[in-house]
């Protein structure tokens, strides 16, 4: 074999791994680059980073001045004799951020409780001695409540995994066979269909809703899982078609043709020629399609009341019930927060390339 | 193995006409060429024998079976694509099991297809890689794998060594022949390049503006051009054309040069040209330069080739206009540029084409 020397290296080399051989200017060029990107990064973080402290905050703490942002054990504690010695001597020490991590806002958001009157707190005080109370029900004694059941906090977010997670398979499934044909058979007036598709996407949802809402009452679909997410797929439709239209173009039609000479269907080479290499582009689509299903707000508020509420516009309305139960909605925004991060975690390898909309070539 | 036949086979694409009715019989066997400028309709017409283009017109029969309206996948034919199509999620051993699999063929039999086909081809080693991860050559092998391991009845290639370089293009052109001449199986070729069709079609199918323009031998089309569009296409360079008035006995030339016609072209030539305008027709080696040449140009270029040279030569028009014709040469003899030539015609190789039809001259007796 010929070495490298003499032949050159087959193809042009655009990045190397070799250090010394990069110019120190794109080096330099480089690092301020990542330099940028962390601190975007950070400054995007901030607010998730805030909920994430906050849910694990007492009532004192998350309304504290200044913030408590450091989790000491027994910190609500330290921090309130901190704040006295201020006042008292004007000493200013670090314990005045600090807080003692609590699942107070967990229990108030996943528990329906009701005062506990001064017969019963004595009573679930002994029971509390004798070790029979669990760390949820300690939780609600210590102020001054009683658990009387379980809140609806799961029952929506299990409804907003049903009616998202179904929107978007569906959506995801019709736009691929719509692109597939806009991709590759002659319709008759195909711009005119695209174009009508995409303009179902151009009214605001809020400008809708009340159509809708008359229309849903009249059909019975208001408050009905069916409803919200044939709702979510009309309006995912156009973008997973579109998004994928452009993904499927991409593929050289000559793939099928072979498959279809080779002695398979339409499609059968759909299936096994087209799907795998379209994979990229099925999991940005879907990625996009969960997000605007799962976050959908306005639709949500105005279409569902009790069975297929899902979670955003109840955790919204925390806010409105009695007192401001911050770590409670912090608590609840976080378990918001997970499944959409774990889909995107799982197909992050995608995203990438999916979000360029094929912008490179391969 | 199988008999193609074509009759009347169309293709409009809305009002254009991609391929006019064409008829076309391909013999078993036979290793058949398209050959023409690009978006002349070869492409098309093999796509239509393939079953991926649907005819607007005619019938396409595969061994005496009507396969006009049948679907690709039940013409028993396989394609070869110029850009190879090898599936990029699979490796070459499952892009070439991927046509039997179809079939459901047994996988003893599939191993026992696949290992012939793979030594045949020399791709053993290549067999658990990616397409992606092959050269333009083993990818063209791999290719060519998937094609032959179906044993079709007839293969259908749309430019294969389009995309290789040239050295590689014409090792892979031997291969392709051998194999061929191998199996022994009909095959259609469509390329543009008339080397390539010469070097490989035991038949030629010449194809300009949707129409076929001349079928026949890779001698027939190169001696014996149906039409000026063939005489040019084929050959580097195409055949000299030069047009002039008949007069009884010999064709003048704008540039007021005589040339006497061969006597057994007479009668013909008299009775195909109403209006006396002929275009004379011969191919470089045709030409040979002698003291007593009857015909005078002056050399404008010379190309070395190495084994021969050839000369461009300027012919004198009217007004000051010229045309250019090419001279082959012998490489020993050097022709400074400006020096004036004479040079003679072998009158077997002259040929004659109405200028008005652009049709070729037919011999009666010939």
């Amino acid at each position: 074999m010929a070495s490298f020397e003499e032949t050159g290296p087959r193809i042009p080399v655009v990045v190397s791994t070799r250090v010394d051989k990069i110019h120190p200017i794109s080096r330099l060029s480089r690092t301020i680059r990542a330099i940028a990107v962390v601190v975007v990064a950070l400054i995007l973080l901030l607010p998730v980073v805030a909920m994430g402290i906050t849910a694990f905050k007492s009532r004192n703490a998350v309304v504290s001045v200044p913030p408590s942002l450091i989790p000491v054990p027994n910190g609500d504690v330290l921090r309130v004799e901190a704040n006295e010695l201020k006042r008292d001597t004007g000493e200013i020490s670090i314990a005045r951020n600090f807080f003692a991590p609590t699942l107070e806002g967990f229990v108030f958001l996943l528990t329906e409780r009701a005062q506990a009157g001064p017969a019963r707190a004595a009573e679930l005080r002994t029971q509390a001695q004798e070790g029979q109370l669990s760390i949820f029900d300690q939780i609600a004694l210590d102020n001054g409540q009683e658990i009387l059941g379980p809140s609806d906090y799961v029952a929506r977010l299990r409804n907003s995994l049903i009616i998202a997670g179904i929107s978007t398979i569906v959506s995801v499934v019709l736009g691929l066979f719509a692109a597939y044909a806009f991709s590759r058979f002659r319709i008759p007036g195909e711009s005119d269909l695209l174009f009508f598709i995409l303009s179902t996407r151009m009214l605001p949802p809020v400008v809708v809703t009340i159509p809708l809402f008359l229309m849903y009452r009249q059909l019975n679909l208001h408050d009905t899982h069916f409803g919200m997410i044939l709702l979510y797929t009309v309006f995912n439709l156009s973008l997973s078609v579109w998004l994928l239209k452009g993904f499927i173009d991409e593929i050289p039609k000559e793939y099928e043709e072979a498959a279809l000479v080779d002695g398979y269907s339409r499609l059968q080479a759909f299936v096994k020629v087209v799907l795998p290499q379209a994979v990229g582009g099925i999991a940005a689509t879907t990625v996009f399609c969960l997000i605007f299903a799962w976050n959908e707000y306005a639709f949500a508020l105005m279409l569902t009341s009790d069975t297929a509420r899902t979670a955003p516009p109840s955790i919204a309305t925390m806010l409105g019930r009695g007192g401001i139960e911050w770590s409670a909605i912090a608590a609840g925004s976080l378990g918001f927060l997970i499944p959409v991060v774990i889909v995107t975690f799982a197909l992050r390898k995608y995203l990438l390339r999916g979000v360029t909309f094929g912008a490179i070539r391969k | 193995m199988a008999t193609i036949e074509l009759h009347q086979v169309e293709k409009k694409f809305g009002d254009f006409p991609a391929v006019k009715p064409m008829d076309l019989t391909i013999q078993d066997g036979e290793f058949l060429v398209l050959l023409g400028p690009s978006g002349c309709g070869k492409t098309t017409t093999l796509r239509m024998i393939s079953g991926l283009e649907t005819v607007t017109g005619g019938t396409i029969s595969l061994n005496g079976r009507n396969v006009t309206w049948l679907h690709p996948s039940e013409r028993d034919v396989a394609f070869v694509f110029q850009f190879f199509a090898l599936y990029p999620h699979m490796t070459v051993r499952q892009n070439i099991v991927f046509p039997l699999q179809a079939e459901r063929m047994a996988p003893a039999d599939i191993d026992k297809r696949v290992a012939e086909v793979v030594k045949m081809l020399r791709i053993e080693h290549l067999m658990s890689q990616r397409p992606g991860t092959l050269s333009g050559g083993d990818q063209q092998r791999a290719a060519l794998a998937r094609a032959l391991v179906r044993r079709p009845a007839a293969f259908l290639m749309d430019e294969p060594l389009g995309a290789l370089d040239a050295e590689l293009r014409e090792a892979m052109r031997a291969e392709i022949k051998q194999l061929h001449i191998d199996q022994h199986a009909t095959t259609v070729y469509v390329t543009h390049d008339q080397i390539e069709a010469m070097a490989m079609g035991d038949r030629i199918v010449v194809m300009s503006n949707a129409v076929v323009q001349q079928v026949g031998t890779p001698a027939e089309v190169y001696y014996n051009p149906a039409n000026l569009f063939v005489a040019r296409f084929i050959g580097s360079p195409g055949m000299n054309l030069v047009q002039g008035q008949f007069a009884d006995q010999t064709v003048r030339f704008s540039g007021e040069q005589n040339y006497e016609v061969p006597a057994e072209w007479k009668p013909a030539i008299k009775k195909a040209t109403g209006s006396n305008s002929v275009t004379v027709g011969f191919r470089p080696e045709a030409a040979h330069l002698s003291e007593s040449g009857a015909l005078v140009g002056e050399v404008y270029a010379v190309d070395i080739h190495g084994s021969y040279s050839m000369l461009h030569v300027k012919l004198a028009g009217s007004n000051g206009d010229f045309e250019i014709v090419h001279v082959r040469t012998d490489r020993r003899t050097n022709y400074p540029i400006g020096a004036q030539v004479r040079f003679d015609l072998n009158p077997e190789m002259v040929r004659f084409f109405d200028t008005s039809s652009e049709a070729a001259i037919q011999r009666e007796n010939a």
